[in-house]
């Protein structure tokens, strides 16, 4: 089972978080991505996922691996939803389990930026002007590409850094 | 590149009088296709609306009366006639103007010509790759030329190649050096056919592309099969951009070809699957 994984239904955080589970895991952290009603000065009334799935997920992949290597984790995943999307829901998640709360944090910040930035998936607003477009594609389309520091992330992150017993 | 005004329509020059050829050069034939039907169809991918040069006395011609014809409308001689007389038809379009008998012309030649075009000049168009000089007879000729021609008409010239010399163009480095070679005599002819017959001849492949997003909604399909001759992703992007009129630029794509990321010149295999990687928004 890849590690990167597309639902068309609303994302099960329990079950995804089961699988991060470990009895050498002190900690572990999530991120969830929420569908915000605004973005760059206007009103969103919802979103549309796209995703060149068979790409993404070897991707998506490649970023877990990197995860892995790059810091002493023991588990990730990350769910992204595709399809249409309301306001305050859940558009994609991201779970780390590790020994101890820093790398966990750090790692869950690595995958999701890289993710964002690498990952072949496009997402279409819909505003309350009755206007739409695809983010980074149209308004952006003379600019030049978004800078790595993201700024118009529609989240809110999520630490559950579970106090480490030892 | 300046916002094009106007549209483009495709024009043939099939007006010629195949003098050192001594039969009509439209009718000549490659790979079971005549000229005339060859650049007819060339033409038809690249535009939306296509006609025939003739000259009047040509218009009862069945081989050319199946397609729209544009008959002359002004005096005078030579490919310029045709040129001034669709400026004179439809004065709100530009015309990407080919001559019949390019046997090497191809959809990348065109499709570059077309995402080249500058509608701020008089013209676009290729230098020769012999001589560096402008060869008009596969370029966008603009609404503005029309003045300008009958001017340089007027006064007694009728050569379009000096008319772009002399006058504001954009010009193009030659994309292929052959692909404007045309076909006049005879021997010509068989040399042109020798080459497009033999096995060395300009692979055409039949290439899957998928589209994504804003590529999806451009293209109105989120599949195609083509027979291009492109030869890489950078080739065949310059073609469909110009076909479904794509508002992304290659330098904001990224390309997949087979389910994983490639290079912008990987060569091409018959069958590859291509993907082209609008910015992506994750998250």
């Amino acid at each position: 089972m890849t590690r990167l994984r597309f639902v068309a239904a609303p994302i099960d955080t329990d079950t995804a978080r089961r699988e991060l589970q470990d009895a050498g895991a002190g900690g572990y952290v999530s991120f969830e991505g929420w569908v915000r009603d605004h973005n760059e000065g206007l009103a969103v009334t919802r979103l549309e996922y796209e995703a060149f799935v068979d790409l993404a997920v070897k991707e998506g992949e490649r970023i877990l691996d990197e995860a892995m290597r790059r810091f002493p984790i023991k588990h990730a995943l990350c769910m992204h939803r595709i399809g249409a999307l309301a306001i305050g829901e859940l558009a994609v998640w991201v779970g780390v389990s590790a020994a101890h709360r820093g790398e966990a944090f750090e790692a869950c910040r690595y995958i999701i930026d890289e993710v964002k930035h690498r990952v072949p998936i496009w997402k279409k607003e819909h505003y309350a002007n009755g206007d739409s477009g695809w983010v980074n594609c149209d308004r952006c389309a003379a600019a030049p590409r978004h800078s790595d520091h993201d700024d118009h992330e529609h989240a809110c992150a999520k630490g559950h850094a579970q106090t480490s017993h030892k | 590149m300046t916002k094009a005004s106007f549209p483009v329509f495709g024009l043939i020059l099939a007006g010629g009088t195949s003098s050192r050829m001594r039969r009509d050069k439209a009718t000549l034939e490659y790979l079971g296709k005549s000229q005339l039907d060859r650049a007819f169809e060339l033409m038809s991918r690249h535009v939306p609306k296509t006609f025939v040069s003739v000259r009047a006395d040509q218009a009862a011609d069945s081989r050319r009366a199946q397609r729209p014809l544009l008959l002359d409308s002004v005096g005078g001689g030579g490919p310029i006639v045709g040129i001034r007389s669709a400026l004179a038809a439809y004065p709100e379009a530009a015309w990407l103007v080919i001559a019949c008998d390019l046997p090497f012309l191809s959809d990348a030649v065109l499709a570059h010509l077309m995402s080249a075009r500058d509608a701020a000049q008089m013209a676009t168009a290729y230098r020769s790759a012999r001589d560096g000089l402008p060869e008009p007879l596969c370029a966008i000729w603009e609404p503005a030329a029309a003045a300008a021609l009958q001017v340089f008409q007027a006064g007694g010239r009728s050569c379009p190649r000096q008319f772009l010399i002399e006058t504001r163009a954009k010009l193009l480095e030659p994309l292929d050096p052959r692909a404007l070679d045309n076909i006049n005599t005879p021997e010509e002819y068989v040399e042109a056919l020798k080459s497009l017959e033999s096995p060395s001849a300009p692979r055409r492949l039949q290439i899957k592309i998928q589209y994504y997003a804003l590529l999806r909604e451009q293209a109105g399909r989120s599949e195609e099969s083509l027979d291009t001759a492109a030869p890489t992703p950078a080739l065949l992007y310059a073609e469909i951009k110009a076909r479904h009129g794509f508002s992304l630029g290659r330098e904001q794509l990224k390309v997949a070809v087979n389910g994983e990321f490639s290079d912008w010149e990987r060569t091409l295999a018959a069958g590859d699957s291509v993907v082209f990687i609008p910015p992506v928004a994750g998250g």
